[in-house]
């Protein structure tokens, strides 16, 4: 059994209750910090931890937070980004679920090492039932004293809100989120200046993940390199990963980072195999937004060296040959699944999410869309293959925010890797009607593309 | 569906009083932050959708411009501009349901309500909508039902809770 730093007591019954909370040892981390840490000390040992974003760019959070802009009298914010709108990925509802307090205190840890007074949790309107949650965690911290005036008697004080969204995953990128909490409707803002230095209400802000909150509180528990010891090189700590798909086991597994993905996939301890044994045809390692890899390149790089559950190792070869860990969506599929139609579906959630600011991301991804609906209905085209590649190449690194690129990553590494499945659905023409794309949800699926 | 119903479009007290505290919470000035959460509890009380009217009398709430409720409630997909039935049935389409049947969960509702995905019955009783991933990928496939989530679906299981809320008149949960 790996290392489990966030998960550990998941299974206590009432952890979701404060007092269950602190008899495994909760808000410990709050104590040790207000007690005994100055801020700036807090700061360092999240940077010697190595711990990096857990929303999907992996940014080093200690560096993120020492970037925060401290001038005099204007209010700091902490914002914890729960908009887990990411296709594929669902451990922060899982965190927030189960261990609600886990998140609020590393919410008022954070918020003391940043010297915020206010923070704001900003969920997906969809997580209603979360936000309650959250909300009766929030409640008995503020009846324990953990929130409000005077924390545990040493003069800091900290309100934080749960603030519900309404259904735009835009709003995960942080300034959409931010434009988003003041009122508005979700449009990125063009960067710089960044959250550090103009945010929430043009004051300086720090946004992080679920996730990347919650880990703060091991951190400063037991330090930043106990915390650095756990992973393996760069990719410290563990990560959550939100396993769905054609697996016998689908769920949530916090993970010591480095753990091989044929390890992930077929241990019992995590994915537990492929569902009704069949082949393993592909995966989508980090959400959506990452490059789908072919079986044989996610359980192998290039080199033929094991591929690992890392930064680093899921990098390998580039987009050639590699793809990202991103938020740790990780979407099986075996060999039955049509590549096609699994793209199709993202593409039309960009396009369907798209804010429509940047004209190669709002027109690009409905021509994608469109494109790959002409494919799948068999009038699609040899050329209509070409059109897509060179569509996303003109929307990549073209755009305001990165949803240009997550829109365009899919397409790029469907085609790169599985070029024939695209050429065969135009063989096929209108015949490809008559195949079934899909699972079926009685008992064994039936084969859909071979 | 309740379009045709004059309503008085007002809170009471009880729903005021949470107003009012939600915008606490904001900073001087900044009390536009509290349009979402309030939007959500407008579509709650009034059947489940934002009519004009409704938009209006939040603005009045928030004292901004009309226009301004309006440019938000239509951003985001969870506010319905127009009525919905009295439950309102939301199936994920995306990747992972999709790998685990999302699409026969679709079609059978379909068969069974006689609707297409957008409509809503006749009696108004249910409207279909399809959604994008709603972070329920484990347990695929997967519907929401106002803010309720169904999850594990087999065909049986839909049929045998299509069948409850018809004969129970259920009306959704919205927040
Ligand atoms: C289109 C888009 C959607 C995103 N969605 C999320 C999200 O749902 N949750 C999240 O934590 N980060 C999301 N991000 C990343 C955030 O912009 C931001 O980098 C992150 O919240 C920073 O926190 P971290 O450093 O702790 O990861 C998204 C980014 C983009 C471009
Ligand atoms: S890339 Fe797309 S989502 Fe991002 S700002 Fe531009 S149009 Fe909006
Ligand atoms: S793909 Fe349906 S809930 Fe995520």
């Amino acid at each position: 059994m790996g290392k489990k730093l966030l998960l550990e007591h998941v299974d206590v019954p009432g952890i979701n209750t404060l007092s269950v909370y602190r008899q495994k040892g909760g808000y410990r981390a709050l104590e040790k910090a207000l007690r005994t840490m100055t801020p700036e000390a807090i700061v360092e040992e999240v940077k010697v931890s190595g711990l990096r974003g857990r929303g999907g760019a992996g940014f080093p959070t200690g560096m993120k937070w020492s970037f925060l802009a401290k001038p005099e009298g204007v209010p700091r914010y902490v914002v914890c980004n729960a908009d887990e709108s990411e296709p594929g990925t669902f451990k922060d509802r899982y965190l927030m679920e189960k261990i609600p307090h886990l998140l609020i205190e590393g919410m008022i840890v954070s918020s003391f090492a940043l010297g915020a007074k206010t923070s704001f949790i900003y969920i997906r309107g969809e997580y209603f039932y979360v936000a309650r949650i959250l909300e009766a965690a929030i409640a008995e911290a503020y009846e324990a004293g953990l929130l409000g005036k005077n924390i545990l008697n040493s003069g800091f004080d900290h309100d934080c809100y749960v603030q519900i969204g309404a259904g735009a995953y835009i709003c995960g990128e942080e300034t959409a989120l931010l434009e988003s909490l003041e009122g508005k409707r979700g449009n990125p803002r063009i960067k710089p200046p960044f959250p550090a230095v103009a945010g929430l209400y043009s004051c300086p802000t720090v946004v992080n993940n679920v996730e990347t909150i919650a880990a703060v509180v091991p951190i400063v528990n037991d330090g930043g390199a106990a915390y650095a010891a756990v992973g393996i090189g760069k990719s410290t700590g563990t990560k959550l990963i939100s396993a769905s798909g054609h697996i016998k086991k689908p769920g949530v597994y916090e993970i010591e980072l480095g753990v091989p993905v044929e390890e992930f996939i077929y241990s019992d301890e995590y994915c537990g195999g492929i569902l009704g044994d069949r082949k393993l045809k592909a995966v989508v390692a980090g959400g959506s937004s990452v490059p789908i890899l072919p079986a044989d390149l996610i359980l192998k790089t290039a080199a033929g060296e094991p591929r690992l559950m890392s930064y680093e190792s899921l990098a390998d070869g580039g987009f050639a040959s590699g793809t990202m860990l991103g938020s740790g969506g990780f979407i099986v599929m075996d060999e039955t699944s049509s590549i096609v139609k699994n793209l199709y579906t993202f593409t039309r959630f960009y396009h369907h999410e798209s804010c429509g600011q940047c004209s190669p991301c709002r027109e690009g991804t409905g021509w994608m869309e469109k494109i790959l609906h002409r494919i799948l209905d068999g009038d699609g085209t040899m050329k209509d293959i070409d059109l897509l590649w060179d569509i996303q190449s003109k929307i990549e690194g073209k755009t305001i925010c990165p949803l240009g690129d997550a829109a365009a990553w899919p397409v790029a590494s469907a085609i790169r890797h599985f070029r024939a499945e695209f050429e065969e659905y135009v063989r096929k023409g209108h015949s490809i009607k008559d195949v079934k794309h899909y699972y079926t949800t009685q008992g064994l699926p039936e084969p859909a593309y071979s | 569906m309740h379009t045709d119903q004059k309503r008085d479009i007002r809170f009471d007290e009880q729903t005021m009083e949470t107003v009012r505290k939600i915008i606490k919470r904001y900073p001087e000035g900044k009390h536009k932050s509290a349009l979402i959460p309030i939007l959500h509890i407008a579509q709650a009380e009034f059947d489940g959708w934002l009519s004009p009217e409704v938009m209006d009398y939040v603005a009045e709430i928030l004292n901004i411009q009309s226009i301004e409720v309006y440019e938000v409630a239509s951003f985001y997909s969870m506010f319905n501009l127009k009525p919905v039935g009295k439950c309102l049935i939301e199936v994920c389409r995306t990747s992972s349901c999709w790998l685990r049947g999302a699409e026969d969960v679709v079609r059978h509702i379909e068969k069974k309500l006689h609707i297409s995905v957008g409509e809503t019955t006749s009696d108004g009783m249910f409207t279909l909508k399809t959604v994008e991933c709603l972070g329920s990928c484990g347990t695929a496939p997967m519907m929401q039902v106002g803010a309720d989530y169904y999850e594990n679906l087999t065909l049986d299981k839909v049929d045998e809770l299509l069948d409850q809320w018809k004969s129970e008149g259920k009306r959704s949960r919205y927040c």
